[in-house]
Order: structure tokens, then C-alpha cells, then sequence
């Protein structure tokens, strides 16, 4: 595929010596849009299946605090035991709840006067569950008792994810249209510089093949060049984001680490970019070259 | 024939160039010299009329087919048309790398043929390095590396010396002499009247044909 010369001097051209830097800057712009959906794909499906077959049952705390909220939780266990179709309800120890606020209170900010609501963690046995019914019954029974199925916020939390994700093809689409559109007009700069070499190739018996795998060989260099540089940019912004995310906001953002496949499927992005760029200047070559006679 | 809406440079034009024959094309400037070895080199497809190359109506090839056709054609430019970013070895060579040849079989016949015209040492000079005989020396030897079946030269005597001129006439002689049908478009009456070929004349869009030692011969 790689020639060691060329009849056509491209590598002199202009117009090829940016090519690299846009292939690059499109690869890297690919892989952080890929990279950004599949963390968010993953951190919907990590939610989705974390929360699936649970409920969380809140208890706040009362201004006089009457009845007192161990008391309170008690009632709201009972209930929820007593409902069929609920495997397991246990109450979270205080410190669990401590160490789901520290992210955002710092750590040691509670003390034991902070008033902060009890969590109840209740896991179904798999049946269905009156939801409405289980609700209303714990309102009676436990005043300040308010029972999360999670099915609200996470629906609203997965149409975000999934948009975001629509977004990010969207962005790779448009990347991809950008560096197709950037070839033809490369390769076509070519033709019309090297027009005079061209022809003389033609009158020559040079097929169309001969001269356009010229052009998709010198592209293809450049689109491989560009791709290692976006690479090599894209993987230090993750590195980067990831340890940014590890050191300074662990639990606010997502876990930016990636499985073997989708590590797979970003190393793919130069790869296609590559080949995208190849045939398209291939393509554009030879269906400029049927014009001639 | 006709550059796109433009009047007919060619027409009434008919002839035919028997294998292994020599001939001299000649007119004055604009007579159509250069158009009519275009239509011959198929780089051009006639506007209206019939050309057949080697057996094959060109109109009714398909354009795929025309480049095995085109092999078979040397042609040696006016402007030479070399590549100034190839060497002398690597312009040379350009008709069989294009043909497929492989390349330990290129640089052989390549270097011997450079050699033989008197360049055996700028194998690997570029052409801008060179005088313009030279040039045109390494257009001629491009022109006929592959041992074309037709060789069509425009003015290839026009930057040289008598003395090399004589030589690459003498080349083109050697190389009819082994099945290639020339065709010279040249001014140069002292050349022709020297080796005496039959003579094509344009004139006017029409052609006449002066055998070789005979009187004019009509064909158009």
C-alpha cells in the first residue's frame, strides 16, 4: 500500500501539510466526544442497575422531634416488613450516611446535633409492589416518612444521559463529515496543482488506479500521522480528566475509567478516521480522473 | 476535431500508417500538427470521424480500455514534460513503472538505455540540473523504454545540435528498424530531405501525403 516514491511530488503540497493537524484535532475532538458518551452510558447503566429492585424510604427529622426518629424508623420498618413483596428493609447506620455527605459537607462537619434524615434501604423480592398504596400507608403510620422508588429522577437522569450520548455521535457525525469534506477539497487542490503531471501520467496508459492510489497513499500518511497526534492529545485529556477527577472531586464526578472494549472502540476512531480519509481522496481522484478521456 | 465550442483545428482528415513505417509530419505553425498527435497519442477523442489504433475504433472503445492502447504509444513532447522532481533515471523509467514492470528489471534496462544516449552519468541528476539537449535526450529515452509500437515525436531535433540530432534520428532509425512506426512532426527541411521519409503535410486542416522519393499523394 505504501509506495517508496511518488510519481506526483504531493508531498510538496501546501494544502497536505495541514491536513495532519486537522485529521488531528478531529480525531481528538472524536475521542473525547466517543469517551464523554461512553462514561455517561455507563454511569446510566451502573444507576439503572444499581437501583433496580430497590427503595429508599426517607425519614426526616421534626422540629420538636416527637415522636423521636428512632422511634419513627421503627414504625416505617415495621410496615415496610409487613408489606409482601419486600425482601429486606434495613436502616442505615448513621456513619454510612455520614460518609455519603462528607463529598459535599467536608469531612467531621456532622456532629451528633446535626439533625439529617434517616435512610431506610428496602429491597424487593421481585413481585410487584403496590407503590401508591405503600406510600400512603407509610405517610399514616410515620409522619415526615416520604418513599423513593428512584423510577422519577433516574428516568429524567437517563433521558439526560442518553441525549448526551446522541450529542456525542452527533459530534463524531459532524467530525467525520468535517475530515471527509477536508479531503476532497485536499485532493482536488492536488489534482489541479499536479493537473500538468496527471495528464502526462493518462497519455502514458497510466489507469485511473494507478494515479489515485497515489493520492489515497499520500492522505492515508497524513491521516495516520494525524491520528497518532489526536491520540496521543486525546489520551493525556482523559488521563488528565481522570486523575483531576480522582484527586480533587472524587464523588462528584463520574468514574473515568474505561472498559477493554470501549478502550478498543476509541483506538478505532484514528483507525477509521485513517481509512475514511484514504478512501475518500481514492474516490474523489478517480471520479475527477473519468473525466478525462 | 475541436478544443470544446471552438472551430475544427482538423478535418477531412484521413490516412492510415502501415506497421513499421517511417513518416515525417509537417506544416506551418497552427496547421494542426500538435492536435493531430494528440488524436494520435489519444489524449484527445475526435469530435466527429473514425480512429482506429492498432485494430480498435477508438469512439467505440470504453475509456478503460484505452490505456493498454496508450502503452503502446511513445511520445517524445515538445516541452519535453519531464518531472523536476524526478531524476533523470526515475523520469525514464515512468512508462514502465506505470505499465507494472518490476522494479530490479526498471533500473537495469533503464540505466543501460541512459547510458546509450549519452547519459549514463546523471542517472540521478534532476532535470532542472541539465542542459535542454540533455532533456530532451532523457524525453526521447522515455519515450521509447517500453520499444512502443508507435512512436509519434514533436519536433524532437528542436534543442539540439546537428551532431545529436543526427543521433537521435539515427535512435529513432534503429528503433523503426525493430516494428516501430514513427511519426516525426518536425520544421526541420534539412532533416527530411536527409533521410528522406515519406512526408505528411497539414495544411489548412487538410493532409497530404508525399511518399517517400515520389511526388504529392492526396489521402485527405
Amino acid at each position: 500500500m505504501f509506495r517508496t516514491h511518488y510519481d506526483l511530488p504531493l508531498q510538496r503540497d501546501v494544502t497536505g501539510k495541514f491536513l495532519p493537524w486537522i485529521i488531528a484535532l478531529m480525531v481528538y475532538l472524536a475521542m473525547l466526544a466517543m469517551a464523554g458518551s461512553m462514561v455517561l452510558s455507563d454511569m446510566a447503566r451502573r444507576w439503572d442497575r444499581g437501583l433496580a429492585g430497590t427503595l429508599t424510604v426517607q425519614v426526616a427529622p421534626l422540629p420538636n422531634q416527637t415522636p423521636p426518629l428512632g422511634d419513627r424508623v421503627n414504625t416505617a420498618l415495621a410496615v415496610l416488613r409487613a408489606t409482601p413483596g419486600i425482601a429486606r428493609a434495613e436502616a442505615l447506620p448513621r456513619q454510612d450516611l455520614q460518609t455519603l455527605l462528607e463529598p459535599w459537607l467536608g469531612t467531621g462537619a456532622l456532629n451528633a446535633d446535626l439533625p439529617i434524615p434517616a435512610m431506610i434501604d428496602v429491597t424487593l423480592a421481585g413481585g410487584r409492589i403496590d407503590m401508591r398504596g405503600l406510600a400512603q400507608r407509610l405517610q399514616a403510620a410515620v409522619p415526615g416518612a416520604e418513599l423513593d422508588d428512584h423510577a422519577a429522577w433516574l428516568k429524567d437522569l437517563l433521558a439526560i444521559a442518553r441525549a448526551v450520548e446522541a450529542v456525542a455521535l452527533g459530534v463524531v457525525a459532524l467530525v467525520g463529515g468535517a475530515a471527509v469534506a477536508t479531503v476532497i477539497f485536499v485532493s482536488r487542490a492536488g489534482l489541479a496543482i499536479h493537473g500538468p503531471v496527471v495528464e502526462l501520467l493518462h497519455v502514458m496508459g497510466a489507469p485511473d488506479r494507478y494515479v489515485a492510489r497515489q493520492f489515497q497513499s499520500h492522505v492515508l500518511g497524513l491521516a495516520i500521522r494525524g491520528g497518532i497526534i489526536g491520540t496521543v492529545l486525546a489520551a493525556a485529556t482523559l488521563l488528565g480528566l481522570r486523575h483531576a477527577g480522582g484527586e480533587y472531586a472524587a464523588g462528584l464526578l463520574p468514574d473515568m475509567a474505561l472498559g477493554q472494549f470501549q478502550l478498543v472502540a476509541l483506538a478505532l476512531v484514528p483507525v477509521c478516521a485513517a481509512g475514511l480519509a484514504a478512501v475518500t481522496a481514492r474516490v474523489t481522484v478517480s471520479r475527477a480522473l473519468a473525466r478525462l478521456p | 476535431m475541436r478544443y470544446g465550442n471552438g472551430p475544427e483545428v482538423l478535418r477531412d482528415v484521413s490516412f492510415t500508417l502501415e506497421p513499421g513505417t517511417f513518416h515525417f509530419l509537417t506544416g506551418a505553425s497552427g496547421a494542426g500538427k500538435s492536435s493531430l498527435l494528440r488524436l494520435m497519442y489519444l489524449a484527445h477523442r475526435p469530435s466527429r470521424g473514425l480512429v482506429t489504433m492498432f485494430g480498435h475504433d477508438v469512439a467505440s472503445l470504453k475509456r478503460g480500455e484505452l490505456p493498454p492502447l496508450r502503452r503502446r504509444i511513445g511520445v517524445v513532447f515538445q516541452n519535453f514534460r519531464l518531472l523536476d522532481h524526478l531524476s533523470a533515471l526515475d523520469n525514464v523509467a515512468l512508462p514502465l513503472r506505470v505499465a507494472g514492470a518490476r522494479e530490479s528489471q526498471v533500473k537495469e534496462h533503464v540505466a543501460e538505455l541512459l547510458s546509450w544516449v549519452g547519459l549514463g552519468d546523471h542517472l540521478n541528476d534532476k532535470p532542472a540540473t541539465l542542459s535542454g539537449g540533455q532533456q530532451q535526450r532523457i524525453a526521447i529515452a522515455r519515450a521509447v523504454i517500453t520499444r512502443p509500437s508507435l512512436l509519434l515525436a514533436d519536433e524532437p531535433t528542436g534543442n539540439v545540435d546537428d551532431r545529436i540530432g543526427m543521433r537521435l534520428l539515427h535512435l529513432f532509425e534503429e528503433l523503426n528498424k525493430l516494428g516501430t512506426t514513427i511519426v516525426i512532426a518536425t520544421h526541420n527541411e534539412m532533416m527530411i530531405e536527409r533521410f528522406g521519409y515519406a512526408r505528411m503535410v497539414l495544411d489548412k486542416g487538410m493532409l497530404q501525403h508525399l511518399p517517400r522519393g515520389g511526388g504529392a499523394t492526396r489521402i485527405a
